[in-house]
């Protein structure tokens, strides 16, 4: 297990130090939230209605946004070829990697999202469930994600290509995402939850298959 | 050190293809226990390639590469390449608790960077090291895991004088304690090759 804490431990302290770039999704998340409603205007139902589906959009874009550089770094300074002879298998190292983004950019938008989804009209009662669901939701982006970060690594500039290979992948957890933030924990959460593990656990596999084809 | 008298690498009628070009076509090598071999060619001539495919990041299109190791051959050996696998703006000493815990082992760090001349840089982010200085730390992955296959993709790049002394003694001392290593060369290193195998 310590090559997973080690890979954890570096590349979650590589992503807030400089140029990591973990509190630019934050901003955008928290940006994107604090426009709807001006541009929206006060009218509460409308608000009501569109809010969590935005919000999910916005949650979905941080990631898009941070993911791009994720494996590419690693593949140009040289530090793929030693993950490559870890004494861990591939497909831990690239588990921690999104444990460590998870807990970067997942975890403090799920905890953004409660002030988020009270700004946007949610029900007081619904923002635990939104809270949670973002959470979960946030893996499920974050695994699909690996995946198209691996594909794309040795692209320059791939952002526009890891967008169209994942965001098909980004719209079931969206769908069930903002079914929760309107009806709360129900089988729309069960259906998140289990869309999320499936994601996290093949995103893993695919993306260190991805990743060894890279190393030629 | 898990090392056995009994390390050996062999390829077999080895051919490698980059995209429609063929680099080389049945190269057949042998290297033991306590060997050091110097890969040579020109510019091009596919010594990195052939590294590459012995530390398995790339497939041969023929022939065959065998290892008579005790462990798996991604834990049995070392690659160091063109690039030193750094982060700007990680500290010297993070790289080398990275990579300890990245190869699964315990070893003494302070030695490590002390041998290599890294004690009074550890604090500093990587990014503020010269280049001889980040060469200096890659190598140090080959102290902190000890493994008994080094493949070392020009290993002498940018280091100084006593940088290349240094590297030939790391050598010597590893083919003393049982290993082998491989390093493709424009200019001889300090120990003595056994061999060289030359790309036409």
């Amino acid at each position: 297990m310590s090559a997973f804490w080690s890979t954890f431990k570096r590349d979650f302290a590589l992503m807030w130090s400089a140029g990591g770039g973990v509190v630019a999704p934050l901003g955008f998340f928290l940006g994107a939230a604090a426009l709807v409603p001006l541009a929206m205007g006060p009218a509460h139902d409308a608000l009501a209605a569109a809010g969590p589906p935005l919000l999910w959009v916005a949650a979905a874009f941080a990631v898009l946004a941070t993911i791009e550089r994720l494996f590419q770094a690693d593949l140009e300074d040289g530090s793929l070829d030693q993950m490559l002879l870890s004494s861990a298998p591939l497909e831990l190292i690239v588990l921690a990697k999104g444990l460590a983004l998870w807990c970067a950019i997942g975890a403090p938008i799920a905890l953004a999202a409660a002030p988020v989804a009270i700004a946007l009209q949610a029900s007081p009662s619904l923002v635990p469930a939104i809270v949670v669901s973002v959470a979960l939701g946030m893996g499920g982006f974050v695994g699909a994600g690996l995946t198209g970060a691996a594909l794309t690594a040795s692209v320059k500039r791939g952002s526009v290509l890891i967008a169209l290979i994942v965001m098909p992948f980004f719209a079931p957890p969206i769908i069930f995402g903002s079914a929760v933030a309107s009806s709360g924990f129900g089988a729309a959460f069960l259906l998140l939850a289990g869309c999320a593990l499936a994601y996290l656990v093949l995103g893993t596999f695919a993306a260190a298959a991805a990743l060894r084809l890279q190393a030629e | 050190m898990a090392e056995g008298d009994n390390i050996a690498l062999r390829a077999d009628k080895l051919a490698i293809r980059r995209g429609a070009r063929e680099l080389f076509h049945d190269l057949s090598f042998v290297v033991r226990a306590g060997e050091y071999v110097e890969v040579r060619g020109a510019n091009g001539a596919g010594k990195t390639s052939l590294l590459r495919a012995l530390a398995g990041f790339l497939k041969p299109s023929a022939g065959q590469i065998h290892f008579d190791a005790a462990e798996e051959p991604a834990l049995a050996l070392h690659y160091l390449g063109h690039l030193n696998g750094l982060k700007g703006s990680a500290s010297v000493s993070a790289h080398l608790r990275y990579w300890s815990g990245l190869f699964g082992v315990s070893s003494s760090l302070e030695q490590s960077a002390a041998r290599l001349g890294l004690m009074a840089l550890r604090d500093l982010p990587a990014r503020v090291l010269s280049q001889g200085q980040q060469r200096r730390l890659a190598l140090a992955r080959l102290l902190i895991a000890p493994r008994p296959i080094w493949l070392l993709d020009e290993p002498a790049a940018s280091l100084d004088g006593a940088g290349r002394t240094l590297i030939g003694e790391l050598v010597d001392s590893h083919r003393q304690r049982g290993g082998l290593a491989i390093a493709a060369v424009h200019e001889p290193l300090g120990p003595t090759a056994h061999a060289s195998v030359i790309l036409a």
